[in-house]
């Protein structure tokens, strides 16, 4: 009986699983490149893009993610600029985690000893291939435990985008929970979080292990 | 031959170096000595181009240059850092090649084939897949020293080489630079360690640091 019944609203369960999934990837895809540029312009001599970019991550961190996909899906429209749902939601997800993975990579540039350049330019390397073969990898050595921390709050994250009326897993979960009167529906959307973030934590997992060769 | 002229290098107004003239020949070791705060280092990052002389130039073999500028040039010198700056996220054998094949353009098997020469030539024979994390003090050293060479530097910079060492490492410095020597390098090494100075020099340049007038 409970058997069918799971059976029966696996299905739409699956769908706003899919939906959890699609807001996890693209925000993940494009935030961390964002981040690690931000980042850098957070270290920029010129001061200017300094205090846009501070100010861009204060407002970002300082005031919650749902206040920003409501002000961004309900908001914007006011000013004509008009967003449709799934699309405001990315919008809102990736400037909300470009700005803490700019703040996470900000710290790992931070603790590259100044050393490490000094040496670089002695052997004559350009400040590019610097970054790319001596500066990045440290940097991504450190930051890797941070970036798994954040990349496990956005799988939970995502599910404030019922807010703004998109079908993800925890609003599947929520239908049929109302219409049928049951908590069984939520407690299989636990379950299928707790899978989702049991496979990243695995692979960040293999990600640190990748770097574990070095010190 | 590398030749200093008038050379002055102040920070914030306070004057480092002052108007130092200074020669060393090719094949030479000069030993730049002193108390800490007299400029050695600061001298030493002005000659390897990590700080821009106020006034002053530079000649090696009668030509003037820019080492604040030398990225084109190949009128290089080599530098070993103090705590040796190995890049951490590197094998030995990558530290070593990876300048020579970004910078000078050569092929991999060229530059591994010239760094296992170096690389046998200081006793780091089997290193060579190994990361910074596992070797001892004096191999990094040694590691730094061979990245230096790789680059065919026409001068060898070594900052306080010594003091990251223990005591009865510092006669094997010893050996490797004046076997480097032999070999013709020349080499500029800051100490403030005097008796090394004396073993290793032919010149010794006495700094002291410089009252404010």
């Amino acid at each position: 009986m409970m058997l069918n019944y799971a059976g029966e609203i696996l299905p739409s369960l699956m769908s706003g699983a899919w939906m959890t999934v699609q807001i996890f990837f693209w925000t993940l895809i494009i935030s961390i490149p964002l981040g690690i540029i931000v980042s850098l312009g957070l270290r920029s001599r010129v001061a200017p893009i300094r205090w846009v970019l501070k100010f861009y991550v204060w407002l970002m961190r300082g005031t919650p993610l749902l206040l920003q996909l409501i002000f961004v899906f309900y908001g914007l429209p006011v000013v004509h600029i008009i967003f449709e749902r799934y699309d405001a939601a990315i919008f809102a997800f990736i400037l909300n985690y470009t700005a803490y993975f700019a703040e996470i990579f900000r710290g790992g540039f931070q603790a590259i000893p100044e050393g490490q350049y000094e040496s670089a330019k002695v052997l004559r390397l350009t400040r590019w291939q610097t970054l790319r073969k001596i500066v990045i990898p440290q940097v991504v050595k450190i930051v890797v435990p941070s970036i798994g921390n954040e990349t496990i709050n956005l799988i939970k994250d995502s599910s404030l985008v019922y807010v703004i009326g998109l079908g993800d897993l925890l609003r599947a979960g929520n239908i049929a929970m109302s219409r049928d009167v049951t908590l069984l529906p939520l407690v299989m959307v636990g379950v299928i979080y707790l899978l989702m973030t049991a496979i990243a934590t695995y692979l960040l997992r293999r990600i640190e292990q990748h770097y574990s060769t070095w010190r | 031959m590398l030749e200093l002229k008038n050379i002055t290098k102040r920070f914030d107004g306070r004057t480092i170096i002052n108007n130092m003239n200074l020669t060393v020949p090719d094949g030479q070791i000069l030993a730049i000595v002193g108390p800490s705060g007299a400029g050695k280092t600061t001298l030493l990052r002005c000659m390897s181009g990590l700080e821009r002389i106020d006034s002053g130039e530079f000649r090696l073999d009668g030509q003037v240059f820019d080492p604040y500028e030398n990225r084109d040039n190949d009128k290089v010198i080599g530098v070993v850092f103090q705590d040796f700056q190995l890049f951490p996220n590197l094998t030995v054998m990558e530290n070593i090649t990876l300048s020579p094949e970004m910078v000078l353009k050569q092929s991999k098997t060229e530059a591994e084939a010239r760094a296992q020469e170096l690389i046998d030539q200081l006793d780091l024979t089997g290193k060579e897949t190994l990361h910074p994390f596992q070797l001892s003090g004096g191999q990094k050293q040694r590691v730094a020293i061979v990245r230096a060479l790789a680059m065919n530097p026409k001068i060898l910079c070594y900052d306080e080489p010594t003091s990251a060492l223990d005591p009865d490492l510092r006669e094997t410095v010893e050996k490797i630079i004046l076997s480097l020597k032999a070999s013709k390098m020349t080499q500029i090494v800051v100490t403030h360690d005097m008796s090394f100075a004396e073993n290793i020099a032919d010149q010794i340049l006495r700094v002291e640091p410089i009252k404010p007038s």
